[in-house]
């Protein structure tokens, strides 16, 4: 039986779940269709948050370089789908691979290759640590953001559109608000994965090593190992809300893996509260709304954004969620 | 006489020109409590990360529970074993003061690959962390989050931790480092309670701990063994006298 004490943090969290499940409802009563749109694209940006949150804020590994896997997820579906339309061969050695529209073989595909590209950014980088640590993730987010540049088949620079959103038996991703309620039930599917992961013995050690590794290693554990597989974890996370990115705009370019939206997802973690397993969501809330209502009055929101963070970090370092919400957290 | 349980030979490491252990050559025998004593600089702590295996040594080897451990990592070393505490506390200040014992044990009950049960109700890690915190006193701050915690009760955690890895030897560079008398006599009162169950490598700055649980004791100055002795020995040692005692005392 689940028991819900009425404290502050249940009855934020539920009011922020009842009003996400009734906000399609609410946009087309309004006749505001756009609404759902926006909201999908919070979602999606959610899950990168919450992906890059089990290293920054659990594991504390800064990494700078998160866009790449949200980019790579989304180049496999777009590029799984481009074949899939052309219907021509992705690879035709060794094997022969073709391209797909399906949901349940794209998506999976894509947060497999990033997770194994995880496997390979955070095994060279993981080498290091601190400053290193975080210019060595941004240099190679910037070499994927490069390549896919290079890569003229798949549009280069210009990027690659999708002719539809990827099917899925049954339901018509299509429909913005079933593609909406897709995202919503898929980054509360990993909430809670991240819920049993942050408090499980794994768990327990990503946290140990954030706080002091080397006393981790005279304990008795290879840190690497667990370190490793936890940024592998976050990279497979960041590619499926690059999946749903891929479908939400129907497009994908080389901008996705920019260092810029690396430092954004940085920006929505920081600010929702880093260590917290709902701050990111509320992070990457406030970070797209604030965005989407200055940018009507002023091309210049980051003049507001800028002195918001400032302030966000001098007085509730936990984040906006985890300051005021979540103030001893200790169960996730 | 039996081997010992640890044994090092000519161990070396210099940080540039300075040679912080020079090769320095021990041993720790089952059941017995090994003190190395020195003034400041004198290369304790640098031992000590060298026979942990927290830092690589320049030359020399170490052999353990008669296995050359030379080039094994820390977390190997510490399965094998060998357990040691900091000088600086080193407590996960975040976690309760149970979640830190909890830990330990953690580290030494199989891989920690297991991602879905919640570990602070895993009655396999809080059960034996309980125990610990009982022998050592803290049973009552077990739910205390370690930064919270007195700087005795750290310096008492921080040993929890290093005996709940179940070791055969305790490498302990200060124990009583920053304590007061009071502390530091229940400290020195607890360590010898331990005597016989688990040897103890002790680094040590408190002469009278020293001298109270010490049953050899071993001399360092720059880097080098001057000698290594009883503490009645050591006592009387001429050359130990004009490099150490003879200015502290």
């Amino acid at each position: 039986m689940v028991r819900l004490k009425l404290t502050l943090k249940t009855c934020v969290l539920l009011t922020g779940l009842v009003f996400l499940l009734v906000l399609p409802l609410i946009a087309s009563a309004l006749e505001e269709q756009f609404y759902i749109g926006m909201f999908s694209r919070i979602l999606i940006y959610a899950l990168a948050a919450v992906s890059l949150d089990l290293i920054l804020g659990y594991g504390g590994m800064v990494s700078f370089g998160h866009a790449a896997f949200f980019g790579t997820g989304a180049y496999v579906v777009g590029i799984l789908a481009f074949h899939g339309v052309e219907n021509s061969a992705l690879l035709h050695w060794p094997l022969t691979l073709l391209g797909t529209e399906n949901v349940l073989l794209s998506w999976p595909v894509a947060v497999l290759v990033s997770a194994v590209l995880a496997a390979v950014i955070g095994a060279i980088s993981l080498r290091t640590s601190g400053v290193y640590f975080i210019m060595i993730t941004l240099a190679f987010a910037q070499m994927m953001y490069f390549f896919f540049i290079s890569l003229e088949k798949y549009g280069g620079d210009d990027g690659l559109s999708l002719l539809q959103r990827n099917s899925v038996g049954g339901i018509d991703l299509g429909d913005d608000t079933n593609f909406y309620y897709l995202c919503l039930a898929l980054l509360i599917g990993f909430l809670f994965l991240c819920h049993r992961l942050v408090n499980s013995r794994f768990g327990m050690v990503i946290q140990g090593c954030k706080e002091n590794e080397r006393r981790m290693g005279a304990l008795g554990f290879p840190t690497y190992r667990y370190k490793l597989l936890c940024f592998v974890i976050a990279g497979a996370g960041a590619g499926l809300s690059g999946a749903l990115m891929a479908n939400l705009a129907e497009f994908v370019s080389p901008s996705l893996m920019h260092w810029r939206i690396s430092g954004e997802i940085l920006v929505m973690v920081i600010l929702g509260g880093m260590g917290t397993l709902f701050g990111p969501v509320f992070g990457a809330a406030g970070l797209l709304l604030l965005e989407e209502f200055l940018s009507i009055y002023t091309e210049h929101w980051m003049l507001f954004l800028g002195p918001a963070m400032i302030l966000v970090v001098l007085f509730a370092r936990r984040g906006l969620y985890g300051s005021f919400v979540e103030k001893r957290e200790k169960n996730g | 006489m039996a081997e010992p349980l640890l044994k090092a030979r000519g161990l070396s490491k210099a940080y540039g020109a300075l040679r912080a252990t020079d090769e320095l050559s021990l041993d720790v025998s089952h059941d017995e409590i090994h003190a190395v004593i020195g003034p400041n600089g004198a290369g304790k702590t640098t031992a000590v990360g060298q026979l942990s295996g927290e830092l690589e040594s320049d030359a020399g080897t170490i052999y353990f529970a008669g296995q050359d451990i030379t080039g094994l990592a820390m977390y190997k070393r510490a399965h094998l074993g060998l357990a040691r505490s900091y000088q600086i506390t080193s407590v996960f200040l975040q976690f309760t003061t149970e979640d830190n014992v909890a830990i330990a044990i953690q580290a030494h009950d199989g891989h920690s690959f297991r991602f879905w049960r919640a570990a602070r109700t895993d009655p396999k890690l809080r059960g034996p962390a309980r125990e610990i915190l009982e022998q050592v006193g803290l049973a009552d701050r077990a739910d205390v989050p370690a930064a919270n915690l007195s700087h005795g009760e750290q310096r008492q955690l921080e040993l929890a931790m290093a005996l709940a890895t179940r070791p055969s030897l305790l490498l302990l560079d200060e124990p009583t480092a920053g304590m007061g008398q009071e502390d530091s006599s229940h400290m020195v009162n607890f360590l010898r309670n331990l005597k016989g169950q688990v040897a103890i490598l002790l680094v040590e700055h408190d002469m009278d701990a020293v001298f109270a649980l010490a049953d050899r004791i071993t001399v360092l100055v720059y880097g080098k063994a001057i000698a290594t002795g009883t503490p009645e020995r050591i006592r009387s040692d001429p050359a130990v006298r004009q490099a150490y005692l003879g200015e502290g005392d």
